[in-house]
């Protein structure tokens, strides 16, 4: 026993470990260290738990060997660009593994029959049951769920969201069915039956993660993101009541609670409600709010934006998903560098939802070297706008849109946005005269003060880079 | 009373997993949220002890064979990923 006594009182020190960690996460002096001292948790509960008797160590190696460097050289080799939906596979896998787990304990009880577990473990039937399966279900849906969110983030799935009729209803059902069997799961002690059933249940969560997340649009992913991010937690949580293990349920519902803080966030950046970004199919109708406006947008040639952006005292940028699709953000740092040689002042203005994860804004402008002090938060660069002699939005359209403020019929009214129409001047850098991700028809582009510059963000930048070289 | 345990440990780590992050500034959401996702990659203590010398059947074997790998990708890539992330707002700080 006092090898179990070493092994448990490692486990302490590991979640101890995880709690400064994910605490120093939270700022940006400690957030590196945080990372390593959370890693080095890791690094003592996996290292310990080869303590543990009657281990197969030559497939645990080969396992961590090849998991290993599977995961070494993904982080490794991924562009900053590409950092979203490698996360989001990460995620995948973890949950995918909580999953695996309670499926080989359920093996291990089918192996040897309940009676001989329930010694082995003096465990209450009942109560594996349940665990076995919410580990197996919340497991499943977070490993589809993220690997729909990595093809949608990777652009190897459209973006938009996919509803049909009845969506609604069929995902009801499917949950009700899920429930069920699980019920039927959890009380049965019927072996050849439970594991029937268990199968069913693998496959229905699995189902269902891909449901869950199909109605859900591009605009909306850091929301989703960051709740299967929670999730995983959650899962790997419900497999430490699988086996009983306290450093799987400390650690796993440490990151579901605060994976479901930064959801929460995230809502209210959005000023929705979890459930409305979940299973309104957001994005996916287009809405006739606001579309009764006849003016037209005016364009403005990139020579003629070089001269006033030459004549301005201040700059701002404020860049949305359409940067991140441009891979413009090394012009957009080089033109701001620019300005600043010439004597303009320029900032960065960063909406907490632009983009598709949680900060993606700012991990794509750090790859491109921007300085830290130079990215403003919401509530820092709004009340200076008025003074702004030029906002210059870089694909992002709903998270600047006025009708969040000025129109209660406007289905993002009450979202907080960057109000880049205070500013003097607007240039708006879009591909088309397409609509924002929620299909509003964005007054910014038509008011007075705005000019757009058609084409590739990329593209314009550069020649206005090069009309302030030349 | 050991159920009960776990349990009553479950809702502590919940509370304090709420209490711990409070304002989180926007430039630290992704690092965030990469480096608690390689925590969640602790499930590999659990595909560790799946994989035993006496006999619990090829299947078992094999899952949680699968479990590790899969598990050890999350984690090594987690804190990898969330390393080379905060390497980069580091180097801003100068």
């Amino acid at each position: 026993m006092e090898a179990n006594d070493l092994i448990n009182l490692a486990y302490v020190v590991a979640a101890t470990l995880f709690v400064f960690g994910i605490k120093m996460l939270g700022s940006a002096e400690t957030a590196r260290r945080g990372n390593l001292i959370s890693g080095s948790g890791m690094l003592l509960a996996v290292v310990i738990t080869l303590l543990a008797e009657g281990l197969d160590y030559k497939w645990i190696l080969g396992g961590l060997l090849v998991g290993g460097a599977i995961g070494l050289v993904a982080a490794r080799l991924v562009k900053m660009t590409a950092m979203p939906e490698l996360v989001a596979l990460f995620n995948g896998f973890g949950g995918l593994a909580s999953l695996l787990v309670a499926w080989a304990e359920f093996e291990k009880i089918k192996a040897s029959g309940w009676e001989v577990y329930q010694l082995e473990t003096s465990s209450n039937p009942t109560f594996s049951g349940f665990v076995i399966y919410a580990a197996m279900l919340i497991g499943g849906v977070t490993f589809t769920g993220s690997l729909f969110a990595y093809g949608k983030l990777s652009g190897k799935l459209s973006g938009s969201a996919i509803v049909f009729g009845g969506q609604k209803a069929i995902n009801i059902l499917l949950l009700a069915i899920l429930i069920g069997v699980g019920a039927v799961f959890t009380w049965s002690s019927d072996l050849e039956l439970t594991y029937k059933l268990f199968l069913t249940g693998v496959g229905l969560s699995l189902l269902f993660g891909i449901m869950g997340v199909m109605p859900i649009g591009g605009g909306d992913m850091p929301v989703v993101i960051s709740l299967l991010n929670s999730l995983s937690g959650v899962a790997a949580s419900a497999a430490g009541f699988v086996i009983a293990n306290n450093v799987l349920i400390v650690a796993g519902c440490l990151v579901g609670a605060s994976g479901l803080i930064l959801t929460v966030i995230m809502c209210k950046a959005m000023n929705r409600s979890l459930g409305n970004v979940l299973f309104s199919g957001f994005g996916a109708t287009s809405s006739s709010g606001g579309d009764d406006d006849d003016r037209e947008p005016k364009a403005i040639s990139v020579e003629d934006a070089f001269y006033v952006l030459e004549a301005a005292n201040s700059v701002l940028f404020i860049p949305g998903y359409g940067m991140a699709v441009a891979q413009a953000q090394h012009v957009v740092k080089e033109l701001a560098e620019l300005l600043e040689e010439n004597g303009t002042e320029a900032n960065f203005a960063i909406h907490p939802v632009a983009g598709r994860m949680p900060g993606h804004m700012n991990v794509l402008l750090a790859e491109a070297d921007v300085e830290y002090e130079k990215l403003l938060e919401m509530d820092t660069v709004n009340p200076i706008m008025p003074t702004v002699d030029v906002a210059i939005v870089i694909g992002a359209n709903d998270v600047v849109n006025p009708a969040a403020a000025e129109d209660p019929s406007s289905p993002i009214y009450g979202m907080p946005i960057i109000e880049a129409h205070q500013a003097k001047t607007v240039f708006a850098l879009k591909r088309g005269q397409g609509k924002g991700f929620s299909g509003l028809v964005n007054k910014l582009f038509l008011m007075e003060n705005t000019r757009m510059i058609y084409g590739d963000a990329k593209a314009t930048i550069s020649s206005l880079v090069n009309e302030l070289k030349g | 009373m050991d159920l009960i345990l776990l349990f009553f440990i479950f809702v502590l780590a919940a509370f304090l997993g709420l209490e711990l992050i409070s304002k989180v500034p926007s430039q630290l959401h992704t690092p965030l949220m990469s480096g608690s996702n390689a925590i969640s990659g602790i499930t590999i203590v659990g595909a560790l002890l799946a994989i035993r010398t006496e006999e619990q059947g090829t299947m078992g074997m094999i899952l949680g064979v699968a479990a590790l790998v899969f598990a050890t990708i999350n984690v090594v890539g987690g804190y990898v990923v969330t390393d080379r992330m905060l390497q980069m707002f580091k180097k801003k700080e100068k």
